[in-house]
C-alpha cells in the first residue's frame, strides 16, 4: 500500500525532539573538552597558597614572595609611614579603594588586615612592570613632594605606601591586594581569605 | 526571524552559485538504492569515528609532551591532573580500535556485495589507500605514549624493513633517525600522526566519496539501479529503486550512530582496557630498551598481518620473505577487482564456490588473528597437552596463510575460467516488505 | 544469508575466546582472585594506611597526589598529612619515597620501582598473589623469594603481619609445590588475606583514580543515549513510511 497520507505534524515533532535531544547531547559532550582547559591539578598545585615567614622582616623593610608566578610585596611599615597615608588622599585617583582591586575585608588608607603589614601584588596596573619601593620621605626627581611609596620605572607611575595610585600617572588603578590571612603571629598565608571573610 | 536566515542564505548563494547545486547533488538529489541493510551503516560510522579521533586528538595534543623523557608522564598527567583528561584519552583509544572494527566490516561489505567491481574499482582503490594510511596512522599513534609496548612494537615493526636486502639497515636507521627508536623517532611520528597523515586521510576520504557519488552506490542485491527503470515518487527521471540520500539515509544513519555510540560508551565508561585488547597492560610500563615485554605482539587489528610475517622462515640467508608476504597480503586486496571478474556482484546470486571461499577467507583472517595474538599458542597445550606448540602453531598458521592467499588464486580461476555458476540476478532490488 | 551469519558467529566466538584469556598468567599456576572493590571506601582507606606504613619507605606513587587521594578516599587534609605523610610533603605534592635511588640500587640490586601503575601493568590478581606468595629462601641475597615473581629483589615487608612462609618443593626437584606458614604473624591467614586485598584495592585505585567516577558518568551517558537512539529510531521509521510501498 502506498503511504499517501503523511502526518506532517508527527514528522515535525519527531524531528524537533530528536534534534533537541541530539543538541543537548552535543552540548553535554562539549563540556568535558571545554573544562579540560581549566587549570589542571598540577597548575593548581603550583598555584597553591604560599606561607610567608615574616618574623625576620625588619621595620621599614620589604621582602618579595612568589605566589602564582607573581611577586607579592610584604612590607613592615613604620608608624610614621602609616600616619602620612590619610594626608595623601587628595593627590590619589582612588583613595578609598572603591575600584575592585582588593578583597572586601581590606579597607581604609592602610589597605591591610594589620596596619603595619602591607601585603600586595607588586605589579603596576599600567602595563605590568614591577615597581620599586622608594620609602624615604624626601623630594625625588620624579616628585618634589614625595612622601614615600612605589615608583614604576617603565612609564613613571607613582603609588603611595599602600599601593594607592596617584592622579595624573599612566596607571589607572591601585595595585592589587591578594587574598591573605595571618596563619599565626609570624606567618602570613598568601592566597586564602581569613576564616569567615572573603 | 526565518526571513533573516533566508536572506543570509540567498546572500551566500548569490556569491557562490555552485554550493546549493552541490548540496543537492550529494544529499537531497543523490539517489541511493532503497535496500541498504545493516552492512551499510559502517561507512557513515567510519566518518563519525574519524571526526572523533580528530577532535579528541587535538585536545590530547594540548597536554601531551612529545619527547622521550616526557611523553609517558604527560599521558598520566592527562589521565589524572587534566580535568576530564581521562575521558578524552579513553575516547581516543577506544575510537582507534573501533575505527578498525568499523573499517573491517565496511570492507567486508564491499567483498560480499561486489562493491569493488566495475564501475566502482576506483572507490575500492581509494578505500584501500585509506586503509593503508589508517594502519600507518594507528601504528604511529601507538608509539606516542612511549610505553614499553610502544617502544618494542616500534622496534620490531621498523626492523621488518631491515630485512630488505641491500638497503635494509640504512632504511631502518633513516626511519628511526637514531640507532634505536628514540626521541628523534617519537618526534617525527608525532608530527606525522598529528598533522601529516590526518590531512592525507581527509583528502582520501573526500576523493573516496566523490568517486562513489560519480558512479552511485551499490546495494545488497548488486543490481545497478541506474540501469533499471526510471521514475520514483520524488523524481520522474531518477532510478525507480533509488531514494534521496537526505532525508532517508541521513535519518537512518542518525539511528545507527545512536546504537554505535551506546556500544562505544559502554567500553569507554565500563571497560576502557577491554581486558587488555584496547589498551595493553605492558604499555602501562615506561619504555625500557633493556627489558622486553613477555609477549611482543602488535595491537589486535594488526595481528593477522603480523602472523603472516611469522609464518615464513628465513631462507637463503634473508628473512625478507615474511615481510614480502605481509605486503602481498595487502597488495592482493588492492588487486581484488582484477582477481574477481565475475559479472554477478552480490553474494546472494553467486555460486556456492564463492560463498564457501569467502567463508573460508573470513575463517582464515580470524585464524591468523588467533596466531598473531598468541591465542593459538595458549590454546594448543590446553587442548592437546604436551605437544610441540611451535610446530602445530606453524601448521595452523601456514594453513591459514594458504587459505588467505588461496582465496585470491581461487577467485582468479573461478571467474576467469568460467567455473562459477551464478543464480539469475533480479531486475529490481529486493526488499523485505 | 548463511555466509553473513557465519562470519558474525566466528567474529563473536573470536572475541569471546580472546577476552577470556588473561594476559598475565603466574609462573607456576593460576593466580588467586584479588576480589577488589573500588567502591569499598573503608577498604581503600585501610589499604592506604598499609601502603604508607609498609611500602612508601621504598616505593613512590609519583603520579598520585596526596590531595587527590584525600578527595577520593573521603579523608580530610589533616587526616592525610598527619596519618599518612611521613616525608614532610605539601598537600598537593605527589607521593614520593625518600629512599635515595643510588642506595636502593646498591642494597637491592635495583631501585624499587614506582607503583603508581603496577596494578594496571600486572593486573590486581597478580599483585594480590604476589603479596601472598613470599617465602623464606636463604639462597637469595635478601633472604626471600616469591612464587609469583621468582627471584624478585624485594625483601618481604609484611612478614610481621603474615608470618613467614616456607616452600615445599616437589620431590626430587627445585620446583615449589606449595607454601606453608611456618611461623605465624600478628594476623590470622584470613585477616592477612583481607589486608592484602585492601592494599591491592588501594593500588588498583592509584593505578586509575578516574575509575571511581567513570562508571558513575557512564550510567547517565548510556541512559541518555538510549533515549536518543529510541527517538532516532522513531524518526527513521516515520520517514521511511514514504519508502515502503
Amino acid at each position: 500500500m502506498a503511504n499517501e497520507v503523511v502526518d506532517h505534524g508527527r514528522r515535525r515533532f519527531l524531528t524537533a525532539a530528536t534534534a533537541v535531544v541530539g543538541g543537548v547531547g552535543i552540548v553535554a559532550a562539549a563540556v568535558p573538552f571545554l573544562k579540560s582547559w581549566e587549570p589542571s591539578a598540577r597548575a593548581k598545585a603550583a598555584g597553591a597558597p604560599v606561607i610567608a615567614d615574616i618574623s625576620k622582616i625588619e621595620l621599614g623593610q620589604k621582602v618579595d614572595f612568589a605566589w602564582r608566578g607573581l611577586p607579592v610585596f610584604v612590607v613592615n611599615r613604620t608608624p610614621e609611614q602609616l600616619a602620612i597615608l590619610p594626608s595623601l588622599d587628595p593627590r590619589l585617583s582612588d583613595p578609598n579603594s572603591t575600584v575592585d582591586q582588593q578583597p572586601d575585608y581590606i579597607k581604609g588608607p592602610d589597605r591591610s588586615i594589620k596596619p603595619e603589614w602591607l601585603v600586595m601584588v607588586g605589579i603596576c596596573t599600567h602595563l605590568g612592570c614591577v615597581p620599586e619601593m622608594w620609602p624615604a620621605i624626601k623630594p625625588e626627581p620624579f616628585d618634589p613632594d614625595w612622601k614615600g611609596g612605589f615608583f614604576c620605572p617603565c612609564h613613571k607611575s607613582r603609588y603611595d605606601l599602600s599601593g594607592r595610585v596617584f592622579k595624573g600617572v599612566p596607571a589607572p588603578k591601585n595595585m592589587v591586594i591578594p587574598p591573605y590571612n595571618f596563619a599565626d603571629e609570624t606567618h602570613i598565608q598568601i592566597g586564602v581569605d581569613p576564616k569567615g571573610a572573603g | 526571524m526565518a526571513n533573516v536566515f533566508t536572506r543570509m542564505g540567498d546572500w551566500v548563494v548569490e556569491r557562490s552559485p555552485g554550493m546549493l547545486p552541490m548540496y543537492r547533488k550529494h544529499m537531497t538529489e543523490y539517489y541511493a538504492p532503497k535496500n541498504f541493510n545493516l552492512w551499510y551503516y559502517f561507512g557513515s560510522l567510519a566518518m563519525l569515528v574519524l571526526v572523533n579521533q580528530i577532535v579528541t586528538g587535538i585536545f590530547l595534543t594540548m597536554n601531551y609532551n612529545p619527547s622521550a623523557a616526557g611523553a609517558f608522564d604527560s599521558v598520566e598527567y592527562i589521565m589524572r591532573d587534566v580535568e576530564w583528561g581521562w575521558l578524552i584519552r579513553y575516547m581516543h583509544s577506544t575510537g582507534a580500535s573501533l575505527f578498525f572494527v568499523v573499517v573491517f566490516l565496511h570492507m567486508f561489505r564491499g567483498m560480499m556485495y561486489g562493491s569493488f567491481k566495475k564501475p566502482r574499482e576506483l572507490v575500492w582503490l581509494l578505500g584501500m589507500l585509506i586503509y593503508l594510511a589508517l594502519m600507518a596512522e594507528a601504528f604511529m599513534g601507538y608509539v606516542l605514549p612511549w610505553g614499553n609496548m610502544s617502544f618494542w612494537g616500534a622496534k620490531v615493526i621498523i626492523s621488518l624493513f631491515g630485512t630488505i636486502p641491500v638497503i635494509g639497515s640504512t632504511l631502518v636507521q633513516w626511519i628511526m633517525g637514531d640507532y634505536l627508536p628514540a626521541d628523534a623517532t617519537l618526534n617525527r611520528f608525532f608530527a606525522l600522526h598529528v598533522i601529516a597523515l590526518p590531512l592525507v586521510l581527509l583528502l582520501l576520504v573526500v576523493l573516496h566519496l566523490a568517486a562513489l557519488h560519480e558512479v552511485g552506490s551499490n546495494n545488497p542485491d548488486g543490481v545497478e539501479i541506474k540501469k533499471g527503470p526510471k521514475g520514483n515518487r520524488w523524481d520522474p527521471l531518477k532510478p525507480a529503486d533509488g531514494i534521496p540520500f537526505h532525508p532517508y539515509y541521513t535519518v537512518k544513519d542518525l539511528f545507527g550512530v545512536g546504537v554505535f555510540l551506546m556500544i562505544a560508551a559502554f567500553i569507554i565508561f565500563f571497560a576502557p582496557m577491554l581486558g587488555g585488547w584496547f589498551l595493553e597492560h605492558d604499555n602501562f610500563i615506561r619504555a625500557n630498551n633493556l627489558v622486553t615485554p613477555a609477549q611482543i605482539k602488535p595491537v589486535w587489528y594488526f595481528t593477522p598481518f603480523y602472523a603472516i610475517v611469522r609464518m615464513f622462515p628465513a631462507m637463503f640467508g634473508t628473512a625478507v620473505w615474511g615481510v614480502l608476504a605481509m605486503f602481498s597480503s595487502i597488495a592482493v586486496l588492492f588487486a581484488l577487482p582484477w582477481f574477481d571478474v565475475g559479472e554477478v556482484k552480490s553474494i546472494r546470486y553467486r555460486g556456492t564456490g564463492y560463498k564457501v571461499a569467502l567463508g573460508l577467507f573470513v575463517f582464515a583472517f580470524f585464524g591468523l588473528g588467533a596466531v598473531g595474538t598468541d591465542l593459538t599458542a595458549e590454546l594448543i597445550p590446553k587442548l592437546f597437552g604436551h605437544v610441540d606448540v611451535t610446530f602445530w602453531e606453524n601448521m595452523f598458521g601456514r594453513s591459514m596463510t594458504a587459505i588467505y592467499f588461496g582465496y585470491f588464486v581461487f577467485l582468479w580461476l573461478y571467474t576467469h575460467l568460467g567455473w562459477e555458476k551464478t543464480k539469475p540476478v533480479p531486475e529490481r532490488v529486493t526488499t523485505h516488505d | 544469508m548463511t555466509k553473513r551469519h557465519f562470519s558474525s558467529i566466528v567474529l563473536a566466538l573470536g572475541l569471546l575466546l580472546g577476552s577470556s584469556i588473561q594476559v598475565a598468567a603466574a609462573e607456576g599456576g593460576e593466580l588467586p582472585s584479588a576480589g577488589t572493590n573500588l567502591r569499598d571506601q573503608a577498604s581503600l582507606q585501610r589499604g592506604a594506611k598499609l601502603f604508607f606504613n609498609y611500602c612508601v619507605g621504598c616505593h613512590s606513587l609519583k603520579y598520585m597526589r596526596y590531595s587527590r587521594m584525600a578527595g577520593d578516599l573521603g579523608l580530610t587534609e589533616q587526616e592525610v598529612m598527619q596519618n599518612l605523610d611521613f616525608t614532610g610533603s605539601k598537600f598537593n605534592d605527589p607521593v614520593i619515597s625518600h629512599m635515595p635511588k643510588a642506595s636502593a640500587s646498591k642494597w637491592f640490586g635495583k631501585a624499587p620501582p614506582d607503583l603508581s601503575l603496577e596494578v594496571r601493568a600486572r593486573t590486581a590478581d597478580w599483585v594480590y598473589g604476589y603479596l601472598n606468595s613470599f617465602y623464606l629462601d636463604p639462597s637469595r641475597p635478601v633472604g626471600w623469594n616469591n612464587t609469583v615473581f621468582p627471584n624478585a629483589s624485594m625483601p618481604f615487608p609484611l612478614w610481621e603481619l603474615q608470618g613467614m612462609q616456607t616452600a615445599v618443593k616437589k620431590p626430587g626437584s627445585d620446583e615449589v609445590e606449595k607454601l606453608e606458614l611456618s611461623k605465624p604473624g600478628k594476623l590470622t591467614p584470613a585477616q592477612y588475606q583481607q589486608a592484602t586485598r585492601d592494599l591491592t584495592n588501594f593500588l588498583e585505585y592509584v593505578s586509575e583514580p578516574a575509575a571511581m567516577q567513570r562508571e558513575h558518568y557512564g550510567i547517565w551517558v548510556l541512559l541518555f543515549l538510549a533515549v536518543y537512539t529510541l527517538l532516532a529510531y522513531m524518526l527513521k521509521k516515520e520517514y521511511w513510511k514514504d519508502v515502503h510501498e
